[in-house]
């Protein structure tokens, strides 16, 4: 597998995009999306699994997750799948619930695109994720959602440290 | 914490996050030193208004501050977000990357229905 990173700025949007290869069919892949025992299985860090406790994969249809940390803590997420074109296209709206499950409205929301092309039995991924400010991503990023992040913020000053140098 | 230059590599890999290239070149710009927007104006083909608008673009996004001195408005980089910018780049495609792998380690397995758990772990694939 190999994945690259591109970012740009557009307008006042963040749009970050990732692409990734998989030695499998497109039909193969969606399943890790529309599966949810499978799709829990990789949405969340080993640190912090996920649970799909409702996935209705079709357009307009709705998600429940939650995401369980190491002291037993709970990070609960929705999902709004907007559209679905099989094996081809997802787009969705991520955002953070309340205790209760509902949508926490005032919480950032992310807007990933997912598109996926099979190319001699290889299928190329491409998630696009749209962010309103960097202070969303932010908040995001720091929900939980990353292994090590409190690790990578503290690399901030060593980063600009040895990069600068040069 | 004071930050004295940065390379023009090292511009380029900061401002990935800026896809507009005159937006790109301002940064550089003023990452080197604080300077007015008439100044930043002189160096591009394009309007001083159309300046003024990348650089509000690039305030909104915390990435350069203005002050006003005078009849002038000087703008300068914002170090912290630059940085925790690219902190939070690299941290997202930590994330997906992470996906990724694990997305691959599912498709390895072989094909069982959905439903149904491996009995056993399967040792294959070099977890890291």
């Amino acid at each position: 597998m190999t994945a690259n990173i591109q970012s740009t700025l557009e307008r006042d949007a963040l749009k970050f995009t990732f692409t990734s290869d998989f030695d499998a069919p497109a039909e193969r892949v969606w399943q890790v999306w529309e599966d949810p025992r499978q799709l829990e299985r990789w949405w969340g860090p080993p640190t912090w699994p996920a649970t799909f406790d409702r996935h209705d994969f079709v357009p307009g249809g709705e998600s429940r997750y939650h995401m369980t940390g190491p002291a037993g803590e709970t990070a609960p997420g929705w999902w709004v799948t907007t559209v679905i074109e099989p094996h081809s296209r997802i787009e969705i709206r991520d955002g953070f619930a309340d205790q209760s499950g509902e949508p926490d409205l005032s919480m950032p929301e992310t807007r990933m695109t997912v598109t996926l092309a099979e190319e001699d039995g290889r299928t190329r991924m491409t998630l696009v994720s749209q962010f309103d400010s960097l202070d969303e991503l932010d908040k995001v990023l720091s929900m939980g959602m990353v292994e090590g992040m409190t690790e990578a913020m503290g690399q901030i000053e060593g980063i600009l440290a040895s990069t600068l140098k040069q | 914490m004071v930050v004295h230059e940065l390379s023009r590599d090292e511009t380029d890999l900061l401002f990935h996050a800026l896809a507009d290239g005159t937006r790109r070149d301002i940064v550089s710009r003023v990452i080197e030193r604080e300077q007015s927007v008439s100044a930043l104006a002189g160096r591009y083909d394009i309007s001083f208004a159309a300046v003024q608008k990348h650089v509000a673009v690039l305030e909104r996004a915390a990435l350069v501050s203005k002050r006003r001195l005078g009849r002038e408005q000087l703008v300068s980089s914002n170090m912290a977000t630059i940085s925790s910018a690219r902190d939070l780049l690299r941290s997202w495609e930590e994330l997906w990357q992470s996906r990724a792998d694990r997305i691959t380690a599912i498709l390895a397995e072989p094909a069982t229905p959905a439903t149904q758990e491996p009995a056993t772990q399967k040792s294959e694939g070099t977890e890291s």
